[in-house]
């Protein structure tokens, strides 16, 4: 590009066009390498500092096997039960117009705002011994912090919006003629969406939902406040990570690689899936 | 051409330098700022359990040097070790037990031998309201009881564990006494603070801690079991300068202030125990 817009002798002092978009170029690829630095170097040490036998070897810690196996259990019940009672959520946000819809959407994208120490003293405040929700409970004889259901419900606050946020956004791209068409036929609301709406938009909805689970797996703030930290009860993969870098780095990087790499066969897979159905 | 390829390759090579010293810098504009100002800052790391009483040393400390400021990092002494050892600028480093003072020490990240300053005892404290009805410590065995303790590596948690194991032999309590109360741990926190955030919440029944834990601002919302003094385990806390301080002065005066009488009364007050008992 140099030889076609070679600079015209003028002033010496100002940069030629050609020149300063080699500037700006060299600018933005340090800004980007810099960057890049920043986001794979730490993953790199990660992977440099375990080798794959020492890794196996470390599979078999029995902390590791229970925070692992922890982590899987409350990750997957919490995955399921953000589905099973955000879709009608879903529903609303993303095919009704009602009153107090904004307040809604800034309810639903708090979480992803918010820092999760907060949500955990404020799930401690609203489902512990003393709390609102807590002495109602408590009255029944079901005790939430401590608990692994205290797990759930700390994975379900900060992880809930991803799918809800994800799901509606492929609900919302189904084309509008065949739910005319349905209402033509009439298909009542609740068939529509179980038979016409979901099998179109359900890339976005298993998309919404790898993400929400991912969010939970990484959970870390919520859980240590409000469930606290037991082997085997309520401590998950980031909290051992977090207990074990202070007794023992080993098992600390041991377990990180197994999240990262986790982590990251996720991205992959979400990859190969289609984000919307074809239309 | 030559000449201009030059030029822009200076450029490209100023802006790269630049940009890595500004990336560099950026980690040490804190103390060139502070230096600027004609302050001397001091980070002293502390056991959590000392939150109370070194602020109050620090503050006394600030006071009485013009251009001091000393800045504290309080957390399970563990951790505070594990920043160190990780390269975090630490001056001081005060330890609740021996422990993760020797870890430093075996790595060769003190400056000067750790000198003795404090020591603790462990209560049980249990919510003014009593959920748990927890009265005395043989209550603690009875099942459904929700204990919080400090972790294993936390010098609480290590202190802790060692009371339960002495209380096996003691009379009046069943010789399992140790593994009962074990199992009605329900959390197992990173500081001794976190232990009193759960009772004083009243999430938890009972828990244990340091007798210097139940502040003023603590006390009206616990009740305290003590434990018999042949039952229960001296804290001894150690205070050394970091290797590396680049406030050695600063460093060993308060190291000073912190021995003196007049910081052994502050401790006092807090409800450290003497150190040479009389």
């Amino acid at each position: 590009m140099g030889q076609a817009h070679r600079p015209l002798p003028r002033s010496s002092t100002a940069p030629s066009p050609g020149r300063r978009t080699i500037a700006v170029a060299v600018i933005a690829a340090t800004a980007a390498a810099l960057f890049l630095a920043l986001l794979v170097l730490p993953v790199l040490s990660l992977l440099i500092r375990s080798s794959p036998a020492d890794l196996l070897r470390r599979l078999t810690n029995p902390l590791v096997v229970q925070a692992l196996r922890l982590s899987v259990v409350t990750t997957c019940i919490s995955t399921a039960a953000v589905v099973i009672l955000g879709l009608p959520i879903v529903y609303m946000l993303a095919l009704q117009e009602f009153p107090g819809k904004r307040l809604l959407e800034i309810v639903i994208d708090l979480p992803m705002v918010l820092p999760p120490t907060v949500a955990g003293v404020g799930l401690l405040l609203a489902f512990g011994r003393a709390g609102l929700a807590g002495r109602v409970l408590s009255a029944l004889g079901i005790t939430v912090p401590f608990t692994t259901l205290a797990v759930v419900f700390a994975q379900m606050f900060v992880a809930g919006p991803f799918l809800i946020n994800t799901a509606r956004a492929g609900i919302e791209e189904v084309d509008a003629k065949y739910l005319r068409a349905a209402a033509t036929l009439r298909a009542s609301p609740a068939y529509t969406f179980l038979r016409v709406i979901l099998p179109l938009s359900y890339p976005a909805l298993i998309a919404g939902a790898a993400m929400t689970w991912a969010r939970a797996l990484g959970e870390f703030g919520a859980t240590i406040t409000f469930a606290g930290n037991l082997p085997g009860v309520t401590q998950t993969m980031p909290l051992a990570v977090y207990i074990a870098l202070e007794s023992n780095l080993d098992v600390a990087v041991a377990l990180s690689v197994i999240l990262l790499l986790v982590s990251f066969g996720l991205l992959l897979a979400l990859r190969s899936v289609p984000f919307t159905a074809r239309k | 051409m030559p000449d201009a390829r030059r030029r822009r390759k200076m450029a490209c090579g100023a802006f790269l330098i630049l940009s890595i010293g500004a990336a560099l810098g950026a980690g040490r504009v804190a103390p060139q700022a502070a230096a600027a100002a004609g302050t001397t800052s001091l980070a002293v790391f502390a056991a959590a359990s000392l939150t109370e009483a070194f602020t109050a040393l620090g503050k006394g400390m600030e006071q009485r040097t013009p251009g001091l400021r000393v800045t504290f990092n309080f957390a399970g002494s563990q951790q505070l070790a594990t920043q160190i050892a990780l390269g975090a600028k630490a001056d001081v480093f005060a330890s609740a037990d021996q422990r993760w003072m020797d870890s430093l020490r075996e790595r060769e990240l003190l400056a000067g031998t750790p000198r003795a300053f404090a020591r603790n005892l462990l209560v049980v404290i249990v919510p003014r309201a009593n959920p748990g009805h927890v009265n005395q410590l043989q209550d603690l065995s009875r099942r459904g009881v929700k204990l919080v303790m400090a972790a294993e590596a936390v010098p609480a948690g290590t202190y802790g564990r060692a009371v339960l194991a002495k209380l096996d032999r003691a009379p009046g309590f069943p010789a399992t006494y140790d593994a009962q109360v074990l199992r009605n741990v329900v959390s197992e926190e990173d500081s001794v603070k976190g232990v009193v955030t759960k009772v004083q919440l009243a999430e938890a029944d009972a828990g244990i801690v340091y007798r210097s834990d139940v502040t003023p601002a603590i006390a009206g919302k616990v009740n305290v079991i003590e434990i018999p003094s042949g039952y229960n385990v001296v804290a001894t806390y150690p205070i050394a300068l970091v290797k590396g301080t680049l406030n050695a002065d600063a460093g060993g005066q308060f190291i000073a202030l912190v021995l003196s009488r007049a910081g052994q009364r502050i401790l006092q007050d807090h409800n450290f125990a003497p150190l040479n008992p009389p």
